[in-house]
C-alpha cells in the first residue's frame, strides 16, 4: 500500500487484512515492551493545518511505538501563517528526509493533490481533508465494532449484518463519509439520520439509508449507534434553529439512551459536546466505546503506517 | 531438476519424537519449558512436539507462536509480509527455557528476529533452537541446539517443509528454485 488516501480505494480483503494488523499491534501494548522496531529509521511527518488533539497524538504515539522518527507541523505558529501553500510546505518538509506524510488540511481532497502531485516521494495519509474523508477513523470504528462483537475471534472477520445507526451532522461530516462506505464495504448496514438541513446533496450516491427522525431509529435497535460532533466552526448557515432543539431532536438524550438495546454500542468520534449531540450519561455509560475507540486507534495507525512504508510494493 | 522427496512422513515423525527426547534430557528441569514456534510451519511443528512432550511427561512444556515479520532485516526489500498472531502461553516466559521451532533454518536472520523479539517479551533463563532440517549457509553466528536432520544443499536450491496442517501432506524436498513457495 503506497498511500492511504480514502477508505474507497479499499477492497473487503484489504480492509480485513488492516484490522487483523491492528490486532497484532494492539497485542504489543500489553507486552514489556511495547515497542516494536519495524519503522527504525523511518521518518514519519504530521502535517496538520487544522486543528487535532486526538488524532495527532494518536498518529504520533503510533509512528513512536514502531520507532519511527516523528516530526510535528501545525499550522498555527508555522510560516503558512505568512502565506506558505501546501506545494511550498510539503516539499521543505520533505527536503527535510521523511518517508512518510500523515496530514489533516481544511481543503477537500488536500490528500489525494499531495499524493498525486508529484512534489515529494513520500507515502502520504489521509489524516482528514475538508469535509470528505477521514479514512484512519472509519478503520478504528470498523476495528471497535468488530472487536466488540467478536472479541478474540475477531480475525479474518468482516462485519456482515450488523446494522449502524449514524446521528447528526452528516454534511459536515468526513468521518460519516468514510464510515459509510468503509462499513458498506464490511459488509454491515448503515442509516444516517440528522437533520434534512445537514444531509448533504449528494447522499443518494452512499450505500445507505437515510432519515430524519432519531426516534424512529432507535426503536429499529441497531446494533451500533455513532453520534456526530456538531462542527460548529464549519456552520456558516442557519441549519438548525438552536441547540437546545438541536439536542432534543437529535441529540442521544438519557430517555433515548435508555430505550436502545442492552448491548447496543455508543460510538463518538470525539471531542464530544456534551449535553448537546451526546448526554453525558450515554457518554460514560458502560455501553460506550469512545475511549475503546481512542486507544483502537493508535492500533489501526500503527497497522496503516506499517502497511505504507514497509514492503518494495505488493503483498506478500 | 524435478523436486525430489529428502523425508517422508515416518521420517519426520521420528524425527520429532527424537528431539521431544533431547528437549527433555537436556531440560535441567529449572524453571518452565516454552516451546514458540515461528509461523508458518514452526507453529505446526512446536504443536506436534507439544504433543509428544505432552504423553512423555504431561505438563511438561507450554506451546506459544513467535512471530518475528515486525523485527526482520528485510522489510524494506520484500514485498510487504503479513504478520501473523504471536500467542505467549499464559506464564509468560520470565525464567522459562524458550525453545524456538522452526521448519527451516537457512541464513540464520529469521532466528536473529526471533531473539529481538523474544528479547521485548520478556527475559527467559535460556532460549534453544529445534529445526526441522539445517540447510547450511548461516550469515549470522547462530546454530541450531537440535536438528531433525542435516541436509547439505546448494544456496539456489529450494528445500521446502510440507506438514499435512498447511500443506495437506508430510514431507521434504529438494527443488532447483524454480518454484515459489510461501516464506
Amino acid at each position: 500500500m503506497r498511500h492511504l488516501l480514502s477508505v474507497r480505494d479499499l477492497t473487503r480483503d484489504d480492509a480485513v487484512g488492516i484490522l487483523d494488523i491492528a490486532e497484532d499491534m494492539a497485542a504489543v501494548a500489553t507486552r514489556a515492551v511495547p515497542k516494536l522496531p519495524t519503522l527504525r529509521g523511518r521518518t514519519v511527518a504530521n502535517l496538520f493545518f487544522e486543528d487535532s488533539t486526538r488524532t495527532r497524538l494518536s498518529f504520533e504515539s503510533a509512528a513512536k511505538r514502531l520507532s519511527a522518527d516523528v516530526i510535528t507541523f501545525t499550522a498555527k505558529g508555522s510560516s503558512v501563517s505568512k502565506g506558505e501553500g501546501l506545494k511550498d510546505t510539503a516539499q521543505t518538509i520533505a527536503a527535510m528526509g521523511v518517508d512518510a506524510v500523515v496530514m489533516r488540511h481544511h481543503a477537500s481532497g488536500a490528500a489525494r493533490t499531495l499524493a498525486d502531485g508529484g512534489w515529494i516521494d513520500a507515502s502520504v495519509v489521509n489524516a482528514g481533508d475538508g469535509t470528505h474523508e477521514h479514512p484512519t477513523q472509519a478503520l478504528l470504528d470498523a476495528y471497535t465494532m468488530r472487536a466488540t462483537l467478536h472479541g478474540g475471534a475477531a480475525r479474518g472477520r468482516d462485519l456482515d449484518g450488523l446494522r449502524v445507526t449514524i446521528v447528526g451532522d452528516v454534511l459536515h461530516s468526513r468521518v460519516a463519509r468514510s464510515n459509510a462506505w468503509l462499513l458498506a464495504t464490511l459488509g454491515a448496514s448503515v442509516h444516517l439520520v440528522a437533520p434534512g438541513t445537514l444531509l448533504p446533496p449528494g447522499v443518494s450516491g452512499w450505500p445507505v439509508t437515510t432519515g430524519t427522525d432519531l426516534d424512529a431509529a432507535i426503536d429499529d435497535r441497531p446494533d451500533a449507534i455513532m453520534m456526530l460532533r456538531i462542527q460548529s466552526e464549519r456552520m456558516h448557515d442557519a441549519f438548525f434553529p438552536n441547540e437546545r432543539e438541536y439536542a432534543r431532536e437529535w441529540g442521544l438524550t438519557d430517555d433515548r439512551f435508555a430505550r436502545l438495546p442492552a448491548d447496543t454500542m455508543v460510538m463518538h468520534p470525539g471531542p464530544m459536546n456534551r449535553g448537546l449531540e451526546i448526554s453525558s450519561a450515554a457518554a460514560d455509560s458502560a455501553r460506550s466505546v469512545v475511549l475503546d475507540q481512542v486507544t483502537n486507534g493508535v492500533s489501526i495507525r500503527m497497522a496503516v503506517l506499517y502497511l505504507v512504508l514497509s514492503g518494495s510494493g505488493g503483498v506478500a | 531438476m524435478p523436486a525430489r522427496p529428502v523425508l517422508q512422513q515416518a521420517d519426520i515423525e521420528r524425527a520429532i519424537t527424537r528431539i521431544a527426547h533431547e528437549i527433555l534430557e537436556s531440560d535441567r528441569g529449572d524453571g518452565p519449558l516454552v516451546l514458540l514456534g515461528i509461523p508458518t510451519r514452526g507453529v505446526v511443528l512446536a504443536g506436534r512436539l507439544g504433543a509428544v512432550l505432552e504423553r512423555l511427561e504431561p505438563g511438561s512444556a507450554a506451546v506459544g507462536a513467535l512471530d518475528v515479520t515486525m523485527y526482520r532485516d528485510d522489510l524494506a526489500r520484500q514485498p510487504t509480509r503479513t504478520p501473523q498472531p504471536t500467542r505467549v502461553p499464559a506464564g509468560g516466559i520470565d525464567g522459562a527455557t524458550v525453545v524456538l521451532v522452526d521448519d527451516v533454518l537457512f541464513s540464520g536472520r529469521t532466528i536473529r528476529a526471533a531473539l529481538d523479539a523474544i528479547n521485548d517479551l520478556g527475559r527467559p533463563r535460556a532460549v534453544r533452537l529445534a529445526v526441522l532440517v539445517d540447510r547450511g549457509h548461516r550469515e549470522l553466528p547462530i546454530r541450531p541446539d537440535f536438528v531433525g536432520k542435516n541436509l547439505p544443499s546448494a544456496p539456489t536450491e529450494r528445500v521446502n517443509v510440507h506438514l499435512s496442517e498447511t500443506d495437506g501432506a508430510d514431507e521434504v524436498v529438494v527443488g532447483d528454485g524454480a518454484e515459489v513457495t510461501a516464506p
